[in-house]
């Protein structure tokens, strides 16, 4: 049979984000795989630059529509660092707070969007109403649902009363029953099973070689988790499992997610009951004297890297991010050679890719013309010629 | 008059307009339960018309790289196919319209075209994604084609006839035939399922990993013909499965022939063929797609063996004797 290359995306009903992988088919098998990114880039590292700090909290935040929170938490993280700021306990407990309930939402949006992928709709409509449960809490401790505004730097912005705590305890306890559901159906559906296990394989080896990170990793039986290792806001207090399976497949992924649900509704017990009273905010100054500081969190989809270079101005020198998708990337080809075509969709879903989060650049690339680009000064001396050939300049 | 009355029949009732009905009010029922079952609110009842009606008015564009005949004739050849097979089904009466010997084998014939019809469409629009889809389509032809003939074949040979409203008669007058067909019946809805490339069989349209495959080129009018003809299909494929294995318009509870007794055994006939539609219902809202070799070793291992159990037990029995 002759080999098809078969595009899937940058637009397609699989993909949620355009990103674009050739795929190179030997009748329905995968041969091999090529993925372009950059298609999302948003230039916000750049746009930070031009904005103050507490700007930037808004603009940070938008780097995910998901896992917003993390992205949030790196950055004030880093400002506080370089400014020598401690928070007050009781801000510290919020946001671990906040960051545990976006990533509840966070993995029974990726239940529903994987069961989706194989065709499961019945699955997605069950997770994504449960998943309301978690935007109704969010909404009533922060006040939105997906953009929380909930950070500032030095603390949070707003505080929780008894009332909202005896609410997110309720929702706990929901929440806990629909996710027993979730793991009796998730290991015992026949048709589940049959596109879930032994699909995607990520051998140990390979991914700690290509460096992936979270869920992804610790389905093939590597316990990395930030909170555990390296310890922020106030995941040192709670206890709480780092959770893996030594399965690799996608069946592994699906496992690791749904158990951490039930760490996560634990965490957030324990925080309910800890909470200590005081302050939520200590001042900061506007200017953040020269200075540079790093720092990760575990997003929802795996670590979640931030460096920050101040220059003693209200506003930032350099920002990086790199979101876990990038990290995850790599993996994704060597998963997805030598399988179906049909598993094609699942095991990309598999790492709960975000790819507008992660663009951070646009390479220009003309097949056709390799190494032709036109700089900015070219074009316009270009353009003003165009307009001069034609007498229309005056 | 005669001939008035047979156009009456043939386009009005039980011909194409019902079955025009019939099959959007089929859509309606598939869409509206599925999105109950998936606590969804679900269309209101004359959605599926609504869709029918604005397809109708949308621009229909043939790509440039497409074969303009066989696009076009495709969704054709499939319509026409399944509303020819309908007439041969009794819906009202207990002798379908054009009855005769062997239009067991008729009917399920027609009912064959659509997803050869599908395959071409998918073929001939110049698409890579439909020609996937299409080559899908005839790779599990036979996966799901074999077993729901043998299947349905068992019940013919228990009555020792070829003809659907004997088999139908025959099952009113010997009710335990149903019960020794019931493995047939399943067997039948499964394969049925993959016919009509429904979940967990939608293989062929997969809408996460070839968007929709043959017919992700179509717009418009054809468009719109080639979904009336999947909607006929469910609702013609049902009631061959109703009259076939749970008697059809049977009983007939009504002594005196007439209007009276045509409405008994036409209300039988639409319970019978929209509980099938409603298993079929359950079956999708209860699982995920499976692959195309998975679709193959089912069919294979476990389907075409138990059709063949199924008929094994009808020759038997019927060599015996038949029923009691």
């Amino acid at each position: 049979m002759p080999r098809v290359r078969l595009p899937i995306g940058p637009q397609h009903p699989a993909l949620k984000e355009p990103e674009n992988f050739m795929i190179t088919l030997d009748g329905e098998q995968v041969v091999d795989v090529d993925i372009r990114i950059g298609y999302t880039h948003r230039g916000i590292e750049k746009l930070m630059e031009s904005r103050t700090y507490i700007q930037n909290l808004y603009l940070v935040e938008r780097i995910c529509g998901i896992c917003s929170y993390a992205h949030v938490v790196n950055f004030s993280q880093n400002v506080e660092e370089v400014l020598g700021l401690t928070i007050p306990p009781r801000a510290s407990y919020l946001r671990t707070l906040v960051l545990e309930l976006e990533r509840l939402h966070s993995h029974f949006l990726w239940l529903g969007v994987a069961g989706h992928e194989i065709g499961f709709d019945t699955l997605f409509m069950y997770t994504w109403e449960d998943r309301e449960v978690v935007q109704d809490l969010l909404e009533d401790i922060s006040g939105n649902r997906v953009n929380y505004a909930y950070n500032t730097i030095g603390g949070v912005r707003r505080d929780l009363g008894e009332e909202q705590k005896k609410r997110v305890l309720d929702g706990m306890d929901y929440l806990e029953k629909r996710a027993t559901f979730y793991k009796e159906v998730a290991v015992n559906e026949k048709t589940i099973l049959s596109r879930a296990e032994g699909v995607g394989i990520l051998k140990p080896e390979v991914g700690k070689r290509l460096a992936a990170v979270g869920p992804t990793i610790r389905a093939s039986g590597v316990a990395v988790d930030i909170r555990k290792e390296d310890p922020y806001a106030s995941y040192g207090d709670v206890s709480f499992d780092v959770i893996t399976t030594d399965s690799c497949d996608v069946l592994g992924r699906v496992v690791v997610r749904v158990l951490e649900i039930f760490e996560c509704i634990k965490i957030i017990r324990q925080l309910m009951e800890k909470l200590p009273a005081g302050d939520l905010v200590v001042k900061a100054p506007r200017k953040v004297p020269e200075g540079e500081a790093m720092s990760h969190t575990e997003a929802p989809r795996g670590e979640d890297f931030h460096y920050l270079h101040a220059n003693g101005t209200d506003k930032p020198d350099r920002y990086k991010v790199r979101t876990p998708t990038m990290a995850n990337l790599p993996a994704v080809v060597e998963m997805l050679k030598g399988t179906f075509l049909a598993d094609v969709p699942i095991i990309v879903a598999a790492i709960d890719p975000c790819m507008g989060c992660m663009d951070r650049v646009l390479l220009l690339k003309d097949e056709e013309k390799p190494g032709e680009r036109i700089s900015w000064d070219q074009l316009r001396v270009y353009a003003n010629t165009w307009y001069a050939n034609r007498g229309w300049l005056g | 008059m005669n001939s008035l009355l047979a156009v009456v029949y043939l386009l009005v009732f039980p011909g194409f307009l019902f079955l025009f009905v019939a099959s959007l009010f089929g859509q309606y029922l598939d869409r509206k339960l599925y999105a109950r079952i998936q606590r969804r609110v679900g269309p209101p009842l004359l959605q599926p018309f609504a869709d029918f009606v604005k397809l109708l008015a949308k621009e229909d564009v043939v790509p440039d790289y497409a074969d303009r005949v066989m696009f076009t004739a495709a969704p054709i050849f499939a319509l026409t196919a399944v509303f020819a097979a309908f007439l041969y089904l009794p819906v009202v009466a207990s002798v379908g319209l054009h009855s005769f010997q062997g239009d067991l084998i008729v009917v399920l014939y027609l009912l064959m075209i659509p997803t050869l019809a599908m395959f071409l469409g998918g073929w001939y629009s110049g698409n890579v994604f439909g020609v996937r889809g299409g080559m899908r389509v005839a790779s599990l032809l036979f996966s799901y084609e074999i077993p729901f003939f043998v299947a349905l074949l068992s019940p013919a040979v228990l009555a020792g006839s070829w003809r659907l409203s004997t088999i139908a008669g025959y099952e009113s007058g010997h009710p335990l035939a149903i019960i020794v067909s019931l493995l047939g019946f399943v067997i039948g809805i499964i394969a049925l399922q993959g016919k009509l490339e429904r979940l967990p069989f939608d293989i062929p349209e997969a809408e996460t990993e070839i968007v929709a495959g043959p017919l992700v080129e179509y717009s418009g009018r054809r468009y719109a013909l080639f979904r009336l003809a999947r909607d006929a299909e469910l609702f013609v494929g049902a009631g061959l499965l109703a009259v076939v294995f749970l008697g059809g318009p049977y009983p007939i509870l009504v002594s005196q022939p007439g209007v009276l007794a045509w409405v008994n055994g036409f209300v039988m006939f639409l319970l019978k063929t929209f509980f099938v539609i409603f298993l079929l219902i359950l079956m999708k809202s209860a699982v995920a797609r499976i692959r195309t070799d998975q679709m193959v070793s089912l069919a294979y291992k476990w389907l075409i063996p138990l059709a063949l159990v199924q008929i094994t037990l009808a020759v038997v029995l019927h060599s015996l004797g038949g029923l009691l």
